[in-house]
C-alpha cells in the first residue's frame, strides 16, 4: 500500500475511518438522546455532564454532534454517489460513441460549468423544497461534470487499444465493453475526483443548512447545529465552534486523502513518492 | 489571432442558448405557481383575480410558448418584472452587479498574489517539509466553512473589539468625506468578506500552480537550461515560471462561478447589497423572473469571464498569437 507512505494521506484515511465508526456507533456512544429537551440546563458550557455543552433547549451538543455526523457524512457519500453515476454514464457514452452524441454531451457539460453552482443549487432547492433527500440529489446533479470529463478522456485513450479491439472482435456488446473493460480501467482519476467531491458536498450541505434550506429539524447535521448557535454566539461560543471544527476536520481529511491518491495515481509523479 | 478570436466567440453561442434552456427548465420544476405566493397570503383574492395574474405573467401558456416568449424578450435584455416589487428585473440586477464584481475581483487579485507564490514554492521544494506545511495550511483554509469563519471573525473584530463595522459596504453619511476617508471606510467594510472569500480559494489555485510548475520542471528544456549551467534561480523564475503561468490564465475565468456563489454567503452574512444577496432573496420569495434573471446573468458573467481568459491566453501564448494555432490540449 504505497498510498500510506504518504503520511498526510494516511492521516486523512485514519481520520475518515474514525469518523465513520463514530457515526455508525452514535446510538451507543451518545450519552443523551439528541433531541431530549432539558430546559433546566439551557446553554451551559462544556462540563463533565455535557462534554460540549448544551444548546438553547438544553439538548446535549455532544450527542447531537454524534448524530449530526451520520447526516453530514451520508450527504457526502450519497451526493457523490449520484454525481459519479451520472458522470460515468454520460462520460463513457460520450467517449465510446464519439461523434454528435459526444459533442452534445460535452456541450452540456460546458453549459453546466457556466452556472455558479450555488446559484443553481439554491434555485432548485427553493423550488423542490428543503429536505435532506433533495439536498443530496441536488448536490449530486450539479457536480458530475468533472467525473464525466475524466472518464471520457480515459475512454478516449483506452478504446483504441488492443484489448478493446479483441473484445470487439469476439462480439462483445458496447455495453459490455464499456462496463466490463473500459470503466474498470479508467476509474482511477474518478476516485480522486470523488474523494474531493465528498469534501465539497459536506461543505455545501453545511452552507445550505446555514441558509435555512438544508437539513430540517428534527434531523440534525453539523451545519444545522452551527446555525442554531448563530443567534447566541455572544453567550454560547461552543454551539458554533465545535460543529464548525468537525466540518473543517472532516473536509480536510477527505482532501488530504484525495491529494494523496492524486499524487499516487499521476504517473508523472509516481516515481517521486 | 483574428480567427482564434472569432472561433472563441462563435463557440459560445450554443453555450448561451444552453444556459437559457437549463435556467428555464430549472424554474419550471416548481410544483407551485408564483401567483400562489401572492394569493395565499390574501384569502379575499378571487379565482378570477388569480387567473388575471397568471395571464399577466403568461403562466397559462404551454411551456414552449413561455420559453420562446421569454427568450425573445431576453435578447432585448428584457428579463421581465420582479414579482416582489414590480420593478424591472434588469434594473434590480444591474444596480447590484458593480458591488459583487468589485468584491470578486478584489478577492481574485489577492488570491492570485498569495496562491501563486505558494504554488511555486511547493513545486520547487516538492515533498519538503515546507511544501507539506503550506499544503496543510491552504487546505485548512479551504476546509473551514466560509460562513463559519465569517461569523467567528465578525464576532471577534466587529462585536467584541469593535474595530470593524458589522455590515454593509460603507458607513452612513460618508458621502461628503474626502476620497481617502471614503476608501478607508469601504476598506474596513470589505476586509472580512474579502478575507473569507480569499482563504477558501487559495487551495485550488495554489495546487493548480504547483501542478503546473511540477509539470514544467520535468520538461526537456528545463533539463537543457540546467545542463548548460544556468543558475537555478534563473532556470526556475525565467524558464519554468513563465511557461507554468500559461495555463493559470484560463483558471482566472474558471474562478468566477465560485466567487459568485460565495457572494451569496458573504453578502448575506455581511449585509452587502450585491447580486448574491439579491438572488438569495429572490429564491426565498419564489420571484421567478428575478431568479431566472439572476441565474442567466450569473452564467453569462462566467461565460464572459472565461472568454476574456481565453483571449488573454491567446495574447500571451506565442503559438496562438503568431501562428494562430489551436491551444494545445490540457
Amino acid at each position: 500500500m504505497t498510498l500510506f507512505r504518504n503520511k498526510l494521506a494516511l492521516f486523512g484515511t485514519v481520520l475518515i475511518g474514525f469518523l465513520v465508526v463514530i457515526a455508525l456507533l452514535a446510538p451507543l456512544l451518545a450519552p443523551y438522546d439528541p433531541s431530549e429537551i432539558d430546559l433546566s440546563s439551557r446553554l451551559t458550557g462544556p462540563s463533565r455532564e455535557h462534554l460540549l455543552g448544551t444548546d438553547q433547549l438544553g439538548r446535549d451538543v455532544f450527542s447531537r454532534m454524534l448524530y449530526g455526523a451520520r447526516i453530514s457524512l451520508s450527504v457526502g457519500f450519497v451526493a457523490v454517489g449520484i454525481s459519479v453515476l451520472i458522470g460515468i454514464f454520460l462520460g463513457s457514452i460520450a467517449g465510446y460513441f464519439g461523434g454528435r452524441l459526444d459533442t452534445l454531451i460535452m456541450r452540456f457539460v460546458d453549459v453546466m460549468l457556466c452556472f455558479p453552482t450555488l446559484f443553481l443549487i439554491l434555485a432548485i432547492i427553493a423550488i423542490l423544497g428543503p429536505n435532506i433527500f433533495n439536498v443530496m440529489v441536488v448536490i449530486g446533479i450539479t457536480s458530475w461534470m468533472g467525473v464525466a470529463r475524466f472518464i471520457r478522456a480515459e475512454i478516449l485513450s483506452l478504446k483504441e487499444q488492443e484489448f478493446i479491439l479483441a473484445a470487439r472482435a469476439i462480439g462483445a456488446s458496447p455495453f459490455r465493453i464499456i462496463v466490463r473493460h473500459l470503466i474498470p480501467n479508467g476509474i482511477t482519476p474518478v476516485l480522486v475526483s470523488a474523494t474531493l467531491g465528498i469534501a465539497g458536498a459536506i461543505l455545501t450541505e453545511s452552507v445550505l443548512s446555514f441558509l435555512g434550506i438544508g437539513v430540517q429539524p428534527p434531523r440534525v447535521s453539523w451545519g444545522s447545529i452551527l446555525i442554531e448557535g448563530k443567534s447566541v454566539l455572544d453567550v454560547a461560543w461552543w454551539l458554533m465552534l465545535f460543529p464548525g471544527l468537525a466540518i473543517l476536520v472532516t473536509v480536510l481529511a477527505y482532501n488530504l486523502l484525495g491529494e494523496g491518491l492524486r499524487d499516487l495515481l499521476d504517473p508523472r509523479l509516481r516515481d517521486q513518492i | 489571432m483574428k480567427r482564434y478570436l472569432l472561433k472563441q466567440l462563435l463557440a459560445r453561442i450554443p453555450l448561451l442558448i444552453g444556459i437559457t434552456l437549463i435556467s428555464f427548465m430549472v424554474i419550471h420544476l416548481a410544483p407551485g405557481k408564483p401567483t400562489q405566493l401572492q394569493t395565499e397570503m390574501n384569502p379575499k383574492v378571487s379565482y378570477e383575480a388569480i387567473q388575471r395574474l397568471e395571464k399577466l405573467y403568461g403562466l397559462d401558456q404551454p411551456l414552449y410558448v413561455q420559453y420562446w416568449r421569454w427568450l425573445s424578450r431576453l435578447v432585448r435584455f428584457d428579463f421581465g418584472i420582479s414579482f416582489q416589487d414590480n420593478r424591472l428585473v434588469l434594473d434590480k440586477i444591474v444596480e447590484r452587479i458593480p458591488i459583487t464584481l468589485f468584491l470578486s475581483f478584489l478577492s481574485l487579485i489577492i488570491v492570485f498574489l498569495v496562491a501563486l507564490p505558494i504554488g511555486v514554492i511547493s513545486a520547487v521544494r516538492h515533498n519538503s517539509l515546507l511544501d507539506k506545511t503550506l499544503t496543510v495550511l491552504v487546505f485548512i483554509g479551504f476546509a473551514a466553512p466560509g460562513f463559519w469563519v465569517a461569523l467567528l471573525l465578525m464576532q471577534l473584530f466587529s462585536v467584541k473589539l469593535g474595530w470593524l463595522p458589522v455590515s454593509g459596504i460603507r458607513s452612513f453619511g460618508t458621502e461628503h468625506f474626502s476620497l481617502m476617508e471614503q476608501v478607508v471606510d469601504v476598506g474596513k467594510h470589505v476586509v472580512l468578506p474579502v478575507f473569507v472569500a480569499t482563504s477558501g480559494s487559495l487551495a485550488g489555485i495554489s495546487r493548480y500552480m504547483r501542478g503546473s510548475m511540477l509539470n514544467v520542471i520535468r520538461q526537456d528544456y528545463i533539463r537543457t537550461a540546467r545542463a548548460k549551467g544556468l543558475p537555478e534561480g534563473l532556470v526556475i523564475y525565467k524558464h519554468a515560471l513563465r511557461n507554468a503561468l500559461l495555463p493559470i490564465v484560463t483558471i482566472l475565468g474558471l474562478s468566477l462561478p465560485g466567487l459568485l456563489g460565495g457572494a451569496v454567503i458573504s453578502e448575506t452574512i455581511f449585509g452587502i447589497p450585491g447580486l448574491g444577496r439579491l438572488f438569495f432573496e429572490g429564491v426565498m420569495a419564489r420571484d421567478y423572473p428575478l431568479v431566472m434573471g439572476g441565474l442567466v446573468m450569473g452564467a453569462v458573467l462566467t461565460l464572459l469571464g472565461n472568454l476574456l481568459a481565453d483571449v488573454a491566453y491567446g495574447l500571451v501564448d506565442p503559438r496562438i498569437r503568431i501562428l494562430g494555432e489551436e491551444r494545445p490540449a490540457g
